[in-house]
């Protein structure tokens, strides 16, 4: 009995990947912004293999995208651009759907006003995805991004 | 947490994520008990079905494999009611009926769709992924459980058996 717990123990998280793991986000470095200018963050997403999650613009309107979102405090978010979807086709579709796999990159910039504050801060950023295989689809979640700024003249 | 639900499901499913053809008698648990509502609001218990085969099947508006799944049900529902069965589909979505009534209208199901909650869920091992079926016999055991897309001759086969039982 007590075997068999252990043995459950060590092949269940082979069996089961845990979807906290599907997705993660690489804290970004430090991002150096001069007052009145603006600047560029970048974020390196990594997908698990044989995962995706839908593009920023899904092909169907009860598909959920892909969203970045920041709080950005004293600096104004002046767009994000997201890769170029792949456009891959499921057993579950009948149509090819928008969507990321892998290791993708999602960019933001960011106005720093003439009296922004100088010095370090930490600004939040929230990526809600919504991430399936061939076979299965998992709830909506979301990943917190911390981004270091340094505002300097 | 994930993992522990996830663990959980494994381990209600007794044979895996996915099994071959039904439990046998003496494996079967009986389902957990729910009162949820559906689309006008009215509560529907678990308990209202017995004597049915159910397929109860957790699916979700942004569930693409659902989707595929979606009209076997409605046909299986069409075709096997009289010989009693009885497909329940238990909804997951946060926001509600506000965007499952009209997906389930666009879907045609004619079938009794149920708005979920968490407290159910847990019941169900935690239903971490869609789509997530159990299918029950007639006193309300769980004979199979499937989680991810499976073939349509996979709930066809398992609900064949259990119809045929009395």
């Amino acid at each position: 009995m007590r075997l068999k717990t252990v043995l459950l123990a060590l092949i269940l998280p082979l069996l089961l990947p845990a979807q906290m793991n599907l997705l993660s986000v690489a804290p970004p470095p430090k991002l150096t912004a001069k007052r009145g200018t603006t600047a560029e963050a970048k974020l390196n997403v990594q997908l698990q293999n044989g995962y995706h999650v839908n593009s920023n613009k899904p092909a169907d309107e009860y598909l959920i995208p892909l969203r970045l979102t920041w709080t950005a405090e004293s600096l104004v978010v002046d767009g994000t651009t997201y890769p170029t979807p792949k456009m891959e086709k499921y057993e579950f579709s009948q149509k090819p759907l928008s969507v990321y796999t892998g290791d993708f990159q999602i960019a933001t910039k960011f106005k720093v006003p003439s009296t922004a504050p100088l010095g370090m801060k930490v600004i939040s950023g929230k990526l809600r995805y919504q991430a399936c295989s061939h076979k299965e689809c998992f709830p909506p979640k979301s990943v917190e991004v911390k981004l270091p700024i340094d505002i300097v003249n | 947490m994930t993992l522990t639900r996830r663990s959980l499901a494994y381990l209600f499913a007794g044979a895996g994520l996915s099994q071959a053809g039904v439990k046998a008698l003496k494996d079967r648990k009986v389902a957990p008990p729910f009162a949820l509502k559906d689309a006008a609001g009215n509560t529907v218990k678990l308990a209202d079905y017995k004597g049915k085969v159910v397929l109860l099947n957790f699916w979700a508006t942004w569930c693409g494999p659902c989707k595929l799944e979606i009209p076997w049900f409605v046909e299986m529902e069409t075709r096997l009611r009289s010989k009693g069965l009885s497909v329940i589909g238990v909804a997951m979505d946060e926001e509600g009926w506000e965007l499952v009534k009209p997906h389930a209208e666009k879907l045609k199901i004619n079938y009794k769709v149920l708005l979920g909650n968490e407290e159910v869920a847990q019941a169900y091992g935690g239903v971490d992924s869609l789509p997530m079926s159990f299918i029950l016999d007639r006193a309300g055991r769980v004979a199979s459980v499937h989680t991810g897309l499976v073939s349509k001759s996979v709930y066809e086969e398992d609900i064949q058996e259990l119809l045929k039982a009395k």
